[in-house]
Parts: structure tokens; C-alpha cells; sequence
């Protein structure tokens, strides 16, 4: 009985150090993919890629679940990091027709209510009880979660236009001649 | 170093120096005429972006009546420049209209009816040599003066460097390498005064010690003008250089003169050098010793379809409609019409845009005079661009990065080095349009840029909206805590008195 209990105990002792030592030299660093997808993704929430928020989006990129476009807000620069990152090929051409949105209020039929202003993961909307709310653009991520939220559907996303400032030349229309098929 | 006999050094580095193309100059007839003012339009059309950096805020109002001179929209920021009205008239409104930009999409511009009296506001010159350098640059930046030679950067933010690092050399860049114009030309020959004055001014203003004037050699009467009018000042030398293709490039005007090399993604204040257009120089002249901003400027018309290809002094904003009828219409519809120079101008579709402070050129060319539209052919690899290319680029390398979608690649091998002269697309044997390449890769990759910025700006905006929803929480918690703890005070006090009820 008590050689069992001293035994037993013994063996414990000495394989528990076994395991700690084994845990401290071997120690292996947690790959921080996920924490790195964190600080890429713009950490507003708005759901629009379907996972739960930024923090769900990066898990899912880190398990190489998520795709490297799934962040509209991001826009094609986040895409292209993204995409960097993960060590895909990512045509980035099909993100740039949508191109980015910002909301903006319909004066005529807001009602003050402060729904969206309270919804804004950026601050972006303007306004106080009773008064017509308005959008800072420049801090307008275009994530959409004021639009559902408006009881008068008073808020629109529209495209950012393009102005002379922001216009970029477009490829050369023969750029990309069309790859001969492989058999 | 004497610029009259250069050193060795810049000798050697001269015969080194194979860059460039020798497009056909087709400077005459209009280079033979003189420079005629043209009578004022029924309205001007004053696009507000007329320059690098934020387009400027407007301070007037429609129906204002304003006078010649007077500004009528001031700068934005630091890096801008105001507008002044060309002509007496009144404000109609601010309207978008086409302007002469690649994107042929439409920009707000301030439009004047005019009253034909061109009433001026009162101006006051100055001695330039009783007024401090800081003194000059504000005056050159309440003028509107931008870099008349195309590239439109605020003149005052460049004399403002000298303040910073010391720039001992003032180039004055009277070049005029592309084909058709001579503007630049006449201004020279008729106005050398102006421009060696505006020369010395700049000297003043940016504390530099010389200024060399350097005019291609197929200018002979500018050169002889210029030589004249710089006779008395010691400081001033004029300095031909040879007829080349991009050679009316500040960097390669630079490298031609002083033998230095403006370094990769370095500005040319960093070699402790300066380069201003002569048009620019002439019209600091203006701004110092008179008081007149800048409102109007001299615009070669010519093409094969103009009938009498001429230089005329126009004010901003004249639609360049009234530029054509004044040289005797057109012969035939051209097949392209070009703002600026053919090499790096803006393609425009109407003759009702109006003379920006950028247009040194109106030209309305004709099938012979523009390339066949067909398609380009592959890369043969032969080499002709890397040759061509003033910067010693490899056009050919980065275009293939570009195409590839690589354009950090294309970044790496120096593409925001390019100057987009189009020496390469103009020496390219399959007619590959490197440029419109490069140009892209450029807007996309400072898209990109812009995009990255405003990613960082709306994480600073979530956190703080983070702190702040947590601090709200906290205080809340705290309010109520302290409420709680209060009612409980007055319970435990009720509790002591029975006969005190609480409320």
C-alpha cells in the first residue's frame, strides 16, 4: 500500500518534470496569424464579410477559411495585403468595379432618431435628437450598418465618385492578351 | 566651375549622356510670328484645379462684380495657389465643365461674363532688392504663379526651399524640347528682360549665387536676346544646350549643366539646384516689379489643320475655340486635338475647354501628323527604350512587371523615378504604350497609398470610439454604484428612525 502510494507518487513527480522542463525548452511561439490578420483588418465590425466581426474574420483567414477579398470596406489595398500574406494569387480587377462606398442621408425624410449615429463603428455620422444627421465622408468606412438600421430608409450607400484628383489611368486595353489554353 | 568652359568633369559626363529622340521639331511657321494678345471672349471658364495640390477655395459669389487682378479664389493648404480674375466682369456661378485632364471627367470651374471694359484692380510693384526673401515668395504665392512649363507646381513652395538648405544654383529653363511649341521661344526674343529680371529675383528670394539659362540650341535669336539682356549682371549666363528630346526635362537640364545627378526620388533642391521655366521667371518679374498676378500666358497655336499657326497672349480661361478662329479657323477637321506639347500633352475633345495656366500649346493636328491607331505589337526585346530613357530606367522590364500585375516589382526597379516624357513609347518599334503603362502603375500604386492611409485613419477613429464607449460605461457603472450606496444610506437611516419615512 505504501510503496504503491510512494511509487506512484514518485513517478509523478518525476514525469510532471519531465513535462515541465519538455514544455519550457521545446516551447513552441504561437504562430500569431491571427493577431496579424487583427491588425490588418480595419476593426470596425460591420459583419459584411459574414464572420462575426473583424476578430471572426481574422480567425477564419488564419484557418485559411476566409478569402483574401472577403473585406469590402478594406477596399483593394487590404485585398492585395491580404492576399500578400496568405501567399495567394488574387486578381484584384473584379474588386475595383464595385470600388468604395460612403453613406449618405436623405435630408428630406431624417428624422433624428440617432439609430444610425449610435450604430457608426467610426463616428461617422453627425447629428443629435430631432436634427437632421449628416455623413463625414472622409471617416465613412461604407460598412452598411447604418442602412438597415434607419427606420425611414433614409440612408444611401453611394460609390465615392471619381474626380480628377483620384482618377488613375486605366492598363493599356491589350495588356492582358488571353493566356493560350494548356491540354 | 565656370559655366563658359565647363570642367572636365561635366565634359565627360556630357559625352556620356545618349538619352533622348530626335522627334521632328515642326516649330515653324509659328515660331516666326510674334506674340499678338487676343481680344477678350464673351466669358472665361476658370477651372479651380489648375494646379499641383488642392484645387483652390472660391471667395466670390455669383453676381459679384469683380475687376482685373482681383482674386477670386484663394489656395488651399499648402501646397496651392489662388485664382485672380482675368478681366473685369461679373461671376456667373461655379458650374463643372470639361477640363483639359486625361480623364476627360468634368471639374468645377468659376466662370466670368465679360464686360469688355477690363477695368484692373489697383496693383503695386515693389523693388524686389528692398524686399526680404520670405517678402518675395509671399508675393510670387498671392500672384497664382505656378511652373508655367507644364508641370504647374506652386512657384512660391519652391522659392520657399531656399529658406531650409542653402541653393546656390538657379537654372532657368528656357529648353522648349517639345515638337511644335514656341511659346517659350518668343517669350525669350521678346521679352528676355523680363526673364533675366525674373531670374535675378529668384536669385534674391532663394539666396543662390548664379543662374544659368539654359536654351536649346535651335534658338539662336533667343539666345542672342537673352545674351543682350544679360550683358550687365554678372550672376546671369545664358547657356546653349543641344536640341534633344527630353532635354526641357528639369533633370536632364541639370545633368546636362552642372554634371550632378538629381538623386533617385530626390527633388533637385538636394544637389543644391533650382530650375524654374523662363515663362515662370517672367512672370515673377511681373508679379514683383508691377503687382500683376498671373492671368494670363503665351499659347503656341499650331497643327497641321490651323491655317495660320501663331503664338498669342491669352487670359486663363479663354475657351481654346477662340484661340483657333483668332489664327483663321481650321482647314479640316483634325484627327486629334492636343493641349500642351505632342509628346506630353493632354488629348482633349472639345474646343470649348479653356486655356489652363498649364497649356503652353493648343494644336489641332492632322492624319499625318498622328500615329495609325493600330494595336501594338509584342516586346521584341531590342533594347531601344533602355537606350532612349533619360533616367537609365529599363521601360521594357517595368512594363513587363506591370503587366504581370507586379507593381511593387515595377516600384523596385525605379518606375517612381519616371518622368513620363514617352521617349520610350516614341522610340518603341512595336508601338507598345509604355507610358499609358507606367502612368497607370503610378495612379494605382498612389491609390493605394491613399487607401492604406485611410485604412490607418479609421482604426485611430474605431479605438477611440472603443475608449470612449468603455469610459461612458465606466462612468454610468460609477453613477450608479454611488446612487446605490446612497439609496442604501437612506434605507439604513430609515431603518434607524422608524418614524422618519423615506421617500
Amino acid at each position: 500500500m505504501l510503496s504503491a502510494i510512494i511509487s506512484l507518487s514518485v513517478l509523478g513527480v518525476l514525469l510532471g518534470l519531465v513535462l515541465g522542463v519538455a514544455a519550457q525548452r521545446f516551447r513552441v511561439e504561437a504562430d500569431g496569424a491571427e493577431a496579424e490578420f487583427m491588425a490588418m483588418l480595419p476593426g470596425t465590425n460591420c459583419g459584411q464579410c459574414g464572420y462575426p466581426g473583424c476578430a471572426g474574420a481574422a480567425a477564419a483567414l488564419a484557418s485559411g477559411e476566409g478569402r483574401a477579398d472577403c473585406c469590402p470596406p478594406g477596399g483593394k489595398a487590404l485585398a492585395a495585403a491580404l492576399a500578400h500574406r496568405l501567399g495567394v494569387e488574387l486578381d484584384t480587377s473584379a474588386l475595383a468595379e464595385q470600388g468604395p462606398r460612403v453613406a449618405s442621408v436623405r435630408e428630406e425624410i431624417c428624422i433624428g432618431c440617432t439609430k444610425c449615429f449610435k450604430a457608426c463603428p467610426t463616428d461617422a455620422v453627425l447629428g443629435a435628437v430631432k436634427q437632421i444627421h449628416a455623413v463625414i465622408r472622409e471617416a465613412c468606412t461604407g460598412c452598411a450598418k447604418c442602412e438597415p438600421i434607419c427606420p425611414t430608409g433614409a440612408i444611401d450607400l453611394e460609390p465615392v465618385p471619381v474626380t480628377p484628383q483620384t482618377w488613375v489611368w486605366p492598363r493599356p486595353v491589350d495588356a492582358r492578351a488571353p493566356k493560350p489554353a494548356l491540354v | 566651375m565656370n559655366a563658359r568652359d565647363p570642367s572636365l568633369f561635366v565634359r565627360l559626363r556630357r559625352r556620356l549622356q545618349r538619352w533622348g529622340a530626335h522627334p521632328e521639331a515642326r516649330k515653324y511657321p509659328a515660331a516666326d510670328t510674334a506674340i499678338t494678345a487676343i481680344p477678350l471672349p464673351p466669358t472665361l471658364t476658370l477651372p479651380l484645379a489648375q494646379h499641383i495640390g488642392a484645387p483652390a477655395q472660391p471667395v466670390v459669389r455669383a453676381g459679384d462684380r469683380v475687376l482685373r487682378g482681383q482674386l477670386i479664389a484663394q489656395g488651399a493648404g499648402k501646397v496651392s495657389a489662388p485664382l485672380h480674375a482675368p478681366t473685369s466682369g461679373t461671376v456667373v456661378g461655379i458650374v463643372d465643365v470639361p477640363v483639359p485632364h486625361p480623364s476627360k471627367l468634368p471639374a468645377p470651374a468659376l466662370i466670368i461674363a465679360c464686360d469688355g471694359l477690363d477695368e484692373a484692380c489697383p496693383a503695386e510693384g515693389a523693388d524686389p532688392f528692398t524686399l526680404s526673401p520670405g517678402e518675395i515668395a509671399q508675393r510670387v504665392a498671392d500672384a497664382g504663379i505656378v511652373g508655367l512649363g507644364g508641370a504647374t507646381f506652386p512657384s512660391a513652395v519652391k522659392l520657399s526651399l531656399g529658406r531650409d538648405q542653402p541653393i546656390p544654383t538657379l537654372i532657368l529653363n528656357g529648353g522648349e524640347c517639345e515638337p511644335y511649341l514656341s511659346c517659350d521661344d518668343r517669350l525669350m526674343q521678346e521679352r528676355a528682360g523680363q526673364v533675366v529680371d525674373g531670374a535675378r529675383i529668384i536669385l534674391r528670394a532663394i539666396g543662390g549665387e548664379r543662374a544659368l539659362i539654359g536654351v536649346e540650341s535651335n534658338k539662336p535669336a533667343a539666345i542672342a536676346a537673352l545674351r543682350e539682356a544679360a550683358g550687365g549682371h554678372a550672376d546671369v549666363r545664358v547657356v546653349p544646350v543641344p536640341s534633344r528630346y527630353p532635354m526641357g526635362s528639369e533633370k536632364q537640364l541639370i545633368a546636362w549643366l552642372t554634371g550632378r545627378e538629381v538623386p533617385s526620388e530626390g527633388r533637385s533642391a538636394d544637389i543644391g539646384v533650382m530650375v524654374h521655366n523662363v515663362a515662370t521667371a517672367a512672370a515673377i518679374h511681373r508679379a514683383i516689379r508691377h503687382g500683376e498676378p498671373l492671368t494670363s500666358r503665351i499659347v503656341t497655336v499650331a497643327g497641321g489643320t490651323v491655317r495660320t499657326p501663331r503664338n498669342l497672349e491669352v487670359r486663363i480661361g479663354t475657351p481654346i475655340s477662340a484661340l483657333v478662329a483668332f489664327c483663321g479657323g481650321l482647314t479640316a477637321t483634325p484627327t486629334r486635338l492636343v493641349m500642351g506639347g505632342p509628346m506630353m500633352g493632354v488629348a482633349v475633345d472639345s474646343l470649348e475647354i479653356p486655356v489652363i495656366k498649364a497649356s503652353g500649346g493648343v494644336l489641332a493636328l492632322g492624319p499625318d501628323e498622328v500615329a495609325a491607331p493600330d494595336a501594338s505589337a509584342a516586346c521584341i526585346r531590342c533594347g531601344a527604350c533602355v537606350g532612349a530613357c533619360p533616367i537609365g530606367l529599363l521601360p521594357l522590364e517595368i512594363a513587363a512587371r506591370i503587366r504581370g500585375d507586379d507593381l511593387p516589382g515595377s516600384a523596385a526597379l525605379g518606375l517612381k523615378d519616371c518622368i513620363g516624357c514617352g521617349t520610350c513609347a516614341f522610340v518603341c518599334p512595336s508601338r507598345i504604350p509604355l507610358v499609358q503603362y507606367f502612368n497607370h502603375a503610378k495612379g494605382e500604386l498612389a491609390a493605394r497609398e491613399r487607401d492604406r492611409l485611410r485604412q490607418e485613419s479609421i482604426r485611430e477613429l474605431v479605438q477611440a470610439r472603443a475608449a470612449r464607449m468603455e469610459r461612458e460605461a465606466r462612468e454610468k457603472a460609477e453613477a450608479a454604484a454611488r446612487r446605490k450606496a446612497e439609496r442604501e444610506k437612506a434605507k439604513a437611516a430609515a431603518a434607524r428612525k422608524p418614524e422618519e419615512v423615506s421617500a
